[in-house]
């Protein structure tokens, strides 16, 4: 059990063997630069009422804790509450993080924005803000993820942001992240690079599970209200880099009686194509930080696989690293067909069609919590909504 | 680390500049490495980089891409690499330098990689993604393999840190010309000499060479006037992509179209450079 101590990451970046900044030297001065801003802006009561405003009036917060009966009954476990981020503008809960980046990029003086994203649900969100306040916006996506996400392309280029299809490499979430650190290097000094989720270089992950936060501090204000006590016994959130994840856990981190459970991709089983990265992989170096990876016995990156786009990525952010190592949190996957029929349960039994991200969270708890008491109570987050997975739906159930 | 100190120190005795050179392992086919870098060895190169492909290489543009992706689907492993070193090593003084990123090392182990690195005759280490603030398990390890530990600056990149970066690495100062990725436009020349100058005036222990997007004799040429030499590596690589992948020559024309490419890159040669382009 993880012992309470000092905060992490430390100045470095580092949670434990972590994170880090593993960048080309071009970048050490831009990482350093965000790391001030947001270091001077997390101390500013200006910059906390600016975002809690834009959370309130435009983003949609606080989302509800709904309770879900007929799930609960249908499971015959638990009682089930969801986090409901799907009900956030944009339908994800990526929206929290591209609000708290834009306000810090426009401190910073940064009119050019770059992102990289695999569903499109980071890519619309980042959209979303930079049309909200006038700022150019690139979007970096594979072209796999192009196809299969069709309609968040659309959304993004009506919202007047430029999206790049990438086609090297997997043509996936890690390419698109390849090519947004290329053009970030080339225009290091006008740009700033919204990352979607809780990876990349040091502060990345620790300022972008700073903006997610919010999903378990609502939470547990939430749960206070509905049954008298802030703490579930159980919290569970899908994983693919982890940020809605450790927003819902970050609150839970230091109390021992909630467990927390992180559900991979585990795409066509553990055996086969996967992106069970902090189950099946190993510790090595990506996008900027050390962290578990999919990677060969030559330290080359594998390709990962999952039906949803979302979680289709060989690596994770280093804090989940942290806490597998350290035991605080289980990590478990639920496979392709797993998360289907997570879409189908969630849909049938509450009239909430999930994203295939979220629909392993909810996919691997009709078998993972079936074995908790009828008084106990679990919080899952519903990180996302499906409309934009339709297609691959349709095309599966 | 002996042979690169002595090699940059004679050159710097005679008057010249010296002349580094990039090629990726296992670019263009594995068994043609060696003989590439054979060429670029009897066209004059002061040293050579021998790049260690990498699946996600992100600070190469695409020529290096496409090398790397190239060697790696050969199957190309670091083993393979290391025997290309020694092999390079068994018929050449040449000093030669690993270049890459910091995962495959990590994964091989730093102490056995550097080990054996300095076993196959490598003189010295370079690793785009570790900065100063990672470098330390990959530094000393180098150290303690006799291995230089070749440190990047970068445009953007300020004094006191220059100064910083000096202090620790070993073998040479590589000044990334551009705020960019390899085998990019230099852009204004006057910002790049502007900078080259500043980091002249800080960089003491080491001597400095520049590199990215330097593309032909007459860049070199007024870039390494503010540094100790040059490093080309993209402009290469597109020329064997072209020789390997245009219309069939035989093996010999190829080698000696590198021989001359390099020869001009030096001398600035023009005829020898025309032709092979």
């Amino acid at each position: 059990m993880m012992e309470k101590t000092r905060p992490l990451p430390d100045e470095r970046g580092h949670f434990g063997l972590y994170g880090g900044m593993f960048v080309p030297e071009t970048l050490i001065p831009a990482v350093e630069e965000v790391r001030a801003a947001y270091d001077a802006a997390r101390r500013d009561p200006d910059f906390q009422q600016e975002l809690d405003a834009m959370l309130a009036d435009y983003a949609g917060r606080p989302t509800p804790l709904t309770f879900c009966e007929r799930l609960t009954d249908a499971i015959g476990g638990p009682k089930i509450y969801l986090k409901r981020e799907d009900l956030c503008h944009t339908g994800a809960h990526k929206i929290n993080n591209t609000v708290g980046q834009i306000l810090l990029a426009r401190r910073m003086g940064k009119m050019r924005i770059i992102a990289e994203t695999g569903a499109g649900q980071h890519g619309v969100a980042t959209a979303t803000v930079c049309a909200r306040y006038g700022m150019e916006c690139i979007v970096y996506m594979g072209e796999e993820d192009v196809e299969r996400q069709r309609l968040n392309m659309l959304r993004m280029q009506l919202l007047g942001a430029e999206v790049r299809p990438v086609s090297s490499g997997s043509r996936t979430l890690k390419d698109a992240t390849n090519e947004a650190i290329r053009d970030w290097v080339t225009h290091v000094r006008d740009t700033f690079y919204i990352i979607g989720s809780v990876v990349g270089p040091h502060p990345y992950p620790m300022m972008v599970r700073d903006f997610h936060r919010v999903i378990g501090e609502e939470s547990r204000r939430q749960l206070q209200e509905a049954e008298g006590r802030p703490a579930p016994d159980a919290a569970v959130a899908c994983v693919g880099g982890g940020s809605n994840a450790i927003g819902l856990f970050y609150p839970f981190l230091q109390d021992p009686n909630v467990a927390l459970y992180g559900v991979e991709a585990a795409g066509e089983g553990l055996d086969g194509r996967h992106a069970a990265t902090l189950t099946k992989g190993s510790p090595g170096i990506l996008h900027g930080a050390m962290s578990y990876l999919l990677q060969d016995a030559e330290g080359q990156v594998q390709l990962a696989h999952s039906i949803s786009a979302g979680l289709d990525y060989p690596g994770v952010g280093p804090e989940h690293a942290w806490l597998r190592d350290a035991g605080r949190v289980r990590y478990v996957s639920a496979t392709d067909e797993e998360a289907l029929a997570g879409v189908r349960l969630l849909s049938e039994t509450e009239g909430i069609i999930p994203a295939l991200e979220t629909a392993h969270a909810i996919g691997w708890m009709a078998e993972g919590v079936r074995g908790m008491a009828r008084s106990e109570i679990v919080v899952a987050n519903c990180s996302g909504r499906g409309d934009k997975d339709m297609g691959t739906i349709a095309k599966h159930l | 680390m002996q042979r690169l100190r002595e090699t940059l120190a004679a050159c710097k005795a005679r008057g010249e500049k010296a002349m580094g050179l990039f090629m990726t392992s296992g670019f263009p086919d594995p068994e043609s490495t060696l003989p590439v870098l054979r060429a670029m060895d009897r066209g004059g190169a002061d040293f050579i980089e021998l790049g260690m492909p990498f699946s996600d290489p992100l600070a190469e543009g695409l020529p290096i891409q496409r090398a790397s992706e190239r060697a790696l689907r050969a199957g190309t492993r670091m083993q393979d690499t290391l025997r290309t070193a020694a092999a390079f090593r068994a018929e050449s003084d040449t000093p030669l330098l690993l270049m890459g990123y910091a995962n495959p090392i990590r994964q091989y182990g730093a102490a056995p990689f550097c080990c054996d690195a300095r076993a196959a005759g490598v003189d010295g280490l370079i690793l785009a993604d570790v900065p100063l603030e990672e470098q330390a398990p990959f530094a000393r390890e180098a150290a303690a393999a006799r291995l230089g530990f070749v440190s990047l600056i970068a445009p953007n990149t300020p004094d006191e840190r220059i100064r910083e970066i000096d202090e620790t690495a070993t073998g040479f100062v590589y000044a990334v010309s551009i705020t960019g990725l390899t085998g990019s436009g230099l852009g204004a020349l006057e910002r790049v000499e502007a900078y080259l100058r500043r980091a002249r005036s800080v960089v003491r222990k080491n001597p400095l060479l520049v590199g990215f997007g330097v593309r032909n004799h007459a860049d070199a040429a007024r870039l390494s006037r503010h540094a100790d030499g040059f490093i080309v590596g993209s402009a290469l690589i597109k020329q064997v992509e072209a020789l390997w992948d245009g219309e069939p020559k035989p093996a010999e024309t190829r080698y000696e179209a590198i021989r001359r490419f390099v020869r001009a890159l030096k001398t600035g040669d023009n005829a020898a450079q025309e032709e092979t382009r």
